[in-house]
């Protein structure tokens, strides 16, 4: 068969790896700058582009989508022309993909800073961005796709697997998250209220970490851990028990992140007993992995790239045990809301995500510049530098964790909380220094890497074309006589792509529909009434500050936790919010009862300065609060979009609400009058005083009007 | 709360055109081996004359 001449294109390979050198020192950056502001609140600077509610979520979308994101597309770029034998199917759709993604996540910095967020976590970008990624992700997929329908290699190796069902799967993530009403430009509200919303939204989140974050790095893991090491992967049966097994195990255990929530009890348990699942086929990747080396040991002490890889594995192999255990819900009481999560995802994001890249940027860089490595000494040093601040990372917060845990769960004998909240912060100040200090070292070991990688591509010339030839794909396929039934699969891609969706697809609808549909979940209480406008208001700055980043608005029906902040909470109380605002760590007290709790001028003084009202506290001061005017000509639309979405507001209540909400914020701005506070009624800070005030009240109201029916 | 059921019915429908093209690919029925895939990656086959830029 004559032979066809094609060449394999470098640059989107290199463009996308500068990018996400780039980006994960910029996202790393952002992480040790609020990793010292929870020691050292004055590092907020009383600027609100710069304090921690809205830089905590550009740190994660930076490092998640951008870091990994680029990582992904580096080694996808990279790998499947040469896996498949055939340049990518279109340049001009890979420049596309490219040059869209790194506008994406300019808008997204640039809008997370500026307060515009839907407030849900690691999805929290406005409807337009969520629009752009949704069209330059199906560019990407389209180029994918294409490329392998042109293929001259018939078989799909395992890498490609797991690099089509991370598309799939991250492409109905996305859609199904995203739902969501727009208001105006650059704000909406989430479709789903409440319980729900949480649910779409811990699917999502789960699945962002294992289709995102896991199945495309094993992708990654399969190709360059062969190829650095210089022998094939220890099993290749296993790789394919570990891609299907893996897939279909995922999708059911979001849930886990819900534990002791007002999420039903079955949809609990189901997610705990598919985490637990989810162990084997974890191992088994990990251990292929690290097998793929037996017999090679020596090169590990010799080669940089290898010592991250082999670091990278173990740290997935120890992330995905963490998982399973912590989904365990005695486990999960100890860990929910605490420094224990925190911990977990970084020893996958800087051990697992952080060490697979740099082992292939070790490996990737010489090759497309057609030279050696620069220094293998630095290359060394950075990779004791990098696990050395993983560990500083990691060990005090667990230790964090488990101490502020038993000092927020002790009874005094006589049966009183012994410590208070604020004990407990600053018993996790040195802790959070010694984290900072750990992420910094971390990030000092990137900074190493730059420079030999820069020294590396300096000493080489850039490759831009690698010619090779092959056959082209035979239309008459002869099946040889014994062969594996999965290499059936491999060999079709679309039905790949099909067949994961229904895997995928299946799990999903089961956890989600009865909960959609069965409306006993949720009971209604009907003393839970819709907000306000002014506390509808109240609540978007709530969301746009991120106060969510650190404040959790769930109490779960512990003892101690009854004690410190109120009565549990039940489904029925958040069926108008949209978005649900549980949040997911307690750097602060839960503020699912706040309302009613302290006076109006308490929560003006401590709005302004924190320490003032609980003296030792950490959370930033928020003075532009009460510079700003709020922008009541959006009540109108606001009102009008959450009477669509199902909140029951007369109809043309919007004509009015702007009285009504001017009404409430004059009898707020009276009330802290008469407790000698000078604040005009429009400023933004009523309209926050207004929502905190509300929260959780209702259903005291509940109580009152069951106890007048008997 | 009836956009997921849409949703559903959507995925199914899309689902079972695609398992109309499963079926027939099973009668279309081919093979391979596994153990030259992972083996092929590690051979480079890209010619000596490289274009440098």
């Amino acid at each position: 068969m004559e032979l066809q001449k094609f060449y394999y294109d470098n640059k989107i390979p290199k463009f996308f790896a500068v990018a996400c050198i780039f980006w994960g020192a910029v996202g790393m950056l952002v992480g040790v700058l609020i990793a010292f502001q929870l020691a050292f609140p004055v590092l907020n600077f009383g600027i609100e582009y710069t304090t921690f509610g809205r830089l905590r979520p550009i740190h994660t979308n930076a490092v998640i989508f951008a870091f990994v994101g680029n990582g992904i597309f580096t080694a996808v770029y990279y790998s499947i022309p040469r896996l498949l034998k055939t340049p990518m199917w279109s340049n001009a759709l890979s420049k596309i993909h490219f040059w869209g993604w790194q506008l994406i996540i300019v808008a997204a910095a640039l809008s997370l800073a500026m307060g515009f967020t839907t407030g849900k976590e690691y999805a929290e970008l406005e409807w337009p961005i969520d629009i752009a990624i949704t069209l330059i992700w199906v560019v990407f997929g389209v180029n994918m796709f294409g490329t392998i329908l042109t293929r001259r290699e018939r078989h799909l190796y395992v890498a490609i697997w797991f690099f089509i069902a991370s598309w799939v799967t991250v492409a109905m993530l996305h859609i199904v998250n995203s739902f969501e009403f727009p208001v105006s430009f650059m704000k909406s509200y989430s479709w789903y209220a409440g319980v729900q919303d949480a649910l779409v939204q811990w699917w999502y989140g789960h699945n962002a970490v294992a289709f995102f974050l896991t199945t495309p790095y094993l992708g990654l893991m399969y190709y360059f851990l062969p190829k650095a090491a210089g022998r094939p992967v220890y099993s290749y049966k296993l790789s394919i028990v570990h891609f299907w097994s893996l897939i279909f195990l995922y999708i059911w255990a979001g849930p886990h992140h819900l534990l002791y929530t007002a999420l039903p009890d079955w949809a609990q348990s189901l997610g705990t007993a598919f985490s637990i699942m989810l162990l084997l086929p974890s191992w088994g990747g990990m251990l292929n992995g690290l097998f793929t080396l037996r017999g090679a040991w020596d090169k590990v002490r010799e080669d940089p790239v290898l010592k991250f890889f082999v670091v990278a594995v173990t740290a997935y192999g120890m992330s995905t045990f963490e998982g399973p255990l912590l989904s365990l819900k005695n486990v999960n009481a100890i860990s929910h809301y605490s420094d224990w999560t925190v911990a977990h995802v970084h020893i996958g994001a800087l051990g697992w995500n952080g060490f697979l890249t740099f082992g292939m940027m070790y490996w990737l860089i010489p090759k497309l510049f057609d030279t050696k490595l620069y220094s293998k000494k630095l290359a060394a040093t950075h990779f004791w530098i990098g696990t050395l601040g993983i560990i500083l990372y990691a060990i005090p917060m667990y230790w964090a964790a488990f101490r502020t845990y038993f000092m927020l769960s002790a009874f005094t004998p006589e049966g009183q909380l012994q410590y208070q909240f604020i004990d407990a912060v600053q018993t996790a100040i040195p802790f959070y220094v010694l984290r900072a200090i750990g992420g910094t070292i971390y990030l000092g070991g990137v900074f190493v890497m730059v420079y030999n990688l820069v020294k590396t591509a300096k000493q080489g010339t850039f490759l831009a074309r690698e010619y090779a030839e092959a056959a082209p794909l035979n239309k008459q396929y002869v099946a040889p006589a014994k062969a594996h039934w999965h290499s059936y699969f491999e060999r079709k891609p679309m039905l790949l792509l099909v067949l994961s969706l229904i895997v995928v697809g299946i799990g999903g609808l089961v956890e989600m529909v009865p909960t959609f549909l069965i409306k006993s979940n949720v009971p209604t209480l009907s003393s839970v009434k819709p907000y306000t406008p002014l506390e509808l208001q109240g609540r978007d700055i709530y969301i746009a500050e991120g106060c969510y980043n650190c404040h959790s608005q769930m109490i779960r029906p512990f003892r101690y936790e009854v004690a410190r902040y109120g009565d549990y909470s039940k489904a029925g109380e958040f069926v108008y919010d949209h978005p649900f605002q549980w949040g997911s760590k307690r750097t602060g007290p839960d503020l699912a009862r706040i309302g009613g709790k302290y006076p109006n001028s308490w929560h003006f003084n401590h709005m302004l300065e924190p320490g003032s009202m609980a003296p030792g506290s950490i959370m930033p001061s928020y003075p532009w609060l009460f510079e700003k005017e709020l922008d009541i000509n959006s009540t109108n639309s606001k009102i009008h979009a959450m009477r669509n979405m199902g909140v029951p507001y007369p109809e043309g209540y919007e004509a009015i609400a702007k009285v009504d909400l001017k009404k409430q914020a004059e009898e707020i701005a009276a009330n802290l009058k008469s407790e000698k506070i000078d604040i005009k009624s429009d400023k933004q800070i009523i309209a926050l005083i207004a929502y905190l005030q509300r929260v959780g009240k209702d259903i005291k109201m509940e109580k009152k009007l069951t106890n007048q029916q008997h | 709360m009836s956009i997921i059921i849409l949703i559903a019915a959507v995925s199914i429908l899309i689902a079972g055109g695609f398992l109309v093209a499963f079926l027939w690919g099973v009668k279309d029925g081919q093979f391979d081996d596994d153990f030259a895939p992972p083996n092929r990656i590690l051979f480079d086959d890209t010619i000596k004359t490289k274009i440098k830029k």
